[in-house]
Formats: C-alpha cells, structure tokens, sequence
C-alpha cells in the first residue's frame, strides 16, 4: 500500500519540484525513455513506433511553442535513415542544424552519408 | 554510524551535496572559464560495476541535465552508432578516440568522459540499496585540457527510512517510475543531479541558458 502511494505521488512531486523552481529550457517528451527502451529491450520498440511517438512529442511541443532539446532531430533523422526514408531523414538533420548550429559538422557528415550511393 | 544513518533519512544526493559543500573547496574553474564549452559529446561511460545493463542504463539519463545547464549534446545513441560503425565496438575504445578527431569530424568543442563506479542493488536484511556512482572529466577536444572533473552519487532505498517525507522527495528527485529490473537506471538522474548541479563543484552553465556568464 505505502508503496502504491508512492509511486501515485511521485509524479505530483515530479512536476512540484521541477515544474516551479525553474522552467525547463526543453520539451523532452519521450526521447531519453526511448533511447532507453532501444538499448534495454530493442525487440520491443521498432523505429516505426519510436519515429511515432517522436513524431507526436514533436507536435505537441510545436503546439505549446516549446522546444525540442538537441539531438532531438538528429535522433529521429537518423530513425527515418534506418527505416530508408531518406527524405524524412535529411529534413530531420536540417532541423537539428538549423536549431542547433553547433550540430553543422556532424549532421553535415550524417547528410554526406545520406547522399552516398 | 552517525553517517550511516544520514544516509539511510536524506538520500545520497544530500550527503553528496554536504560533503562537497562543507569538506572540500570550490572547484577551480579557470580552465573551464578560459575554454568554455558550447558543446559537449558525451560517450558510453566506462563500467566498473557488475552489472552490464549500466552503460546503457546512464547514457539515456545524461542529455536532459546537462543541455537544461544550456549545453548542446550530441544525440547520444546516434554517436554510439557512428563511433561503432567507424571500429569502436565498446566504451572502451571510444574512450580512447583521439580528440583531434572528434573535433574534426564531429564538431564537439568538449568530450565527457564517465565512469560507472558502481550500477545496482544491493539487498539487506529488510532494505535494498540501489546506488549509481560515478565521475565524469569534460575535456576540451582542441587542446586536450581537462576543463572540469567531478564526482556524483545517487542512493534509493526500499523499505522505507521511516521518514515519509524525505522518502518521498528522494524518490521524486530519482523520477524512478520505472523500477523493475533495472532500479539502478531509475537512481541515475539523481546521480546526475550531485555530479552536475552540485554548487561550486557541477558544470557551469552553457551558452543556451538565461544564467550563462552570470556565476561569479
């Protein structure tokens, strides 16, 4: 029961603690938990669902005006790669050029590979 | 003893913080101050502990503290990805990339360095245990100076300490939803909080906060 009650709070404390001190700089949404559940049990998110639940996190921060946090659309550009679509996946490393300029010599490299027969 | 039972009512995040806070100096930040980062690549971290699932476990709980300090992270499963495609199978080896190189072809002005001390549960009589230590060095990839080192540990223990409301903010600040099999992975963030936040001893902030240039 004590540990029911717990985990039931847990949450409300989640959001008290980190909701007021100070607001975040970035909408997470799912991106850690699914690099997470990539590594600890792979069978069990393919880049289909990830792409998305990605997708989704995306549109409800663009929705609240918020920001995703770097490496957000490398992420899932480099999804769309594994899933061969290589259209979604050079629009993703754009992205995360374009909002992050320190990312250019790396997405720069992930889009040469892009291009690469 | 007196130490022990600290532990066991406030949670390792609070030990951490007193005893950076009280026993040891500030850190020197000069030479994070005279290189100072936009950028950090953050690798696999070594494992010292028993328990494999550790590498894995931390990497996926590293971006959110240290970009909300106002860092830009290279998205940490697609490095991974790169660094085994181009013949660095393990942490181990990618731990021992030349940083010219990750300057060249990545871009990183700082590459994150952690070690896993210890990853897991320890069980006890009536209570369980689970601890994630680490330490962690950011080094600047052009000059190969080490800008800052630190050390982090995060505690969460079942069972209860009897103290309802320290429970219950420890357990907040771990965010450890997801316990299961994996308690320790849940204990990272904590982990994270002391080695990262810790006053006088954390990072610094990044370029992308409302605070960067601000600490004195």
């Amino acid at each position: 029961m004590s540990q029911v009650s717990r985990w039931v709070w847990l949450p409300v404390l989640v959001i008290l603690l980190t909701g007021c001190a100070s607001p975040t700089l970035y909408t997470w949404g799912h991106y850690e938990d699914l690099i997470y559940a990539s590594y600890a049990a792979p069978g069990s998110v393919s880049p289909e669902m990830q792409v998305g639940k990605l997708e989704e996190d995306y549109q409800k921060a663009r929705a609240a005006n918020k920001r995703m946090p770097p490496g957000f659309h490398a992420h899932l550009g480099y999804l769309y790669f594994q899933l061969g679509k290589s259209d979604q996946a050079r629009q993703e490393f754009e992205t995360e050029k374009a909002e992050f300029p320190e990312s250019a010599v790396f997405m720069d490299r992930l889009l040469a590979n892009l291009n690469r027969p | 003893m007196n130490a022990r039972v600290l532990i066991h009512t406030t949670g390792g995040m609070v030990v951490a913080l007193l005893l950076a806070g009280c026993a040891t100096k500030p850190y020197d930040y000069t030479n994070y101050r005279a290189h100072p980062p936009r950028s950090i690549l953050v690798l696999p971290p070594l494992n010292e502990s028993t328990d494999m699932k550790g590498t894995y476990g931390y990497l996926s709980t590293v971006t959110r503290p240290i970009a909300e300090l106002g860092y830009y992270v290279f998205p940490v499963a697609v490095i991974d990805q790169f660094l085994k495609e181009n013949g660095m199978p393990t942490a181990g080896e990618m731990h021992q990339v030349p940083l010219n190189k990750v300057a060249e072809i990545i871009g990183a002005d700082a590459v994150l360095f952690v070690t896993l001390q210890q990853y897991g549960t320890k069980y006890q009589v009536i209570n369980s245990a689970t601890i994630v230590r680490v330490r962690a060095r950011l080094v600047d990839t052009r000059t190969g100076i080490l800008l800052w080192e630190g050390e982090g540990m995060g505690q969460q223990n079942s069972g209860g300490t009897g103290n309802i409301l320290g429970d219950l903010i420890a357990a907040a600040i771990t965010q450890a939803i997801n316990s299961g099999t994996d308690a320790a992975h849940g204990v990272c963030p904590m982990a994270n909080y002391s080695l990262f936040y810790t006053k006088d001893h954390g990072l610094l902030y990044g370029p992308y906060s409302p605070e960067y240039g601000k600490e004195k």
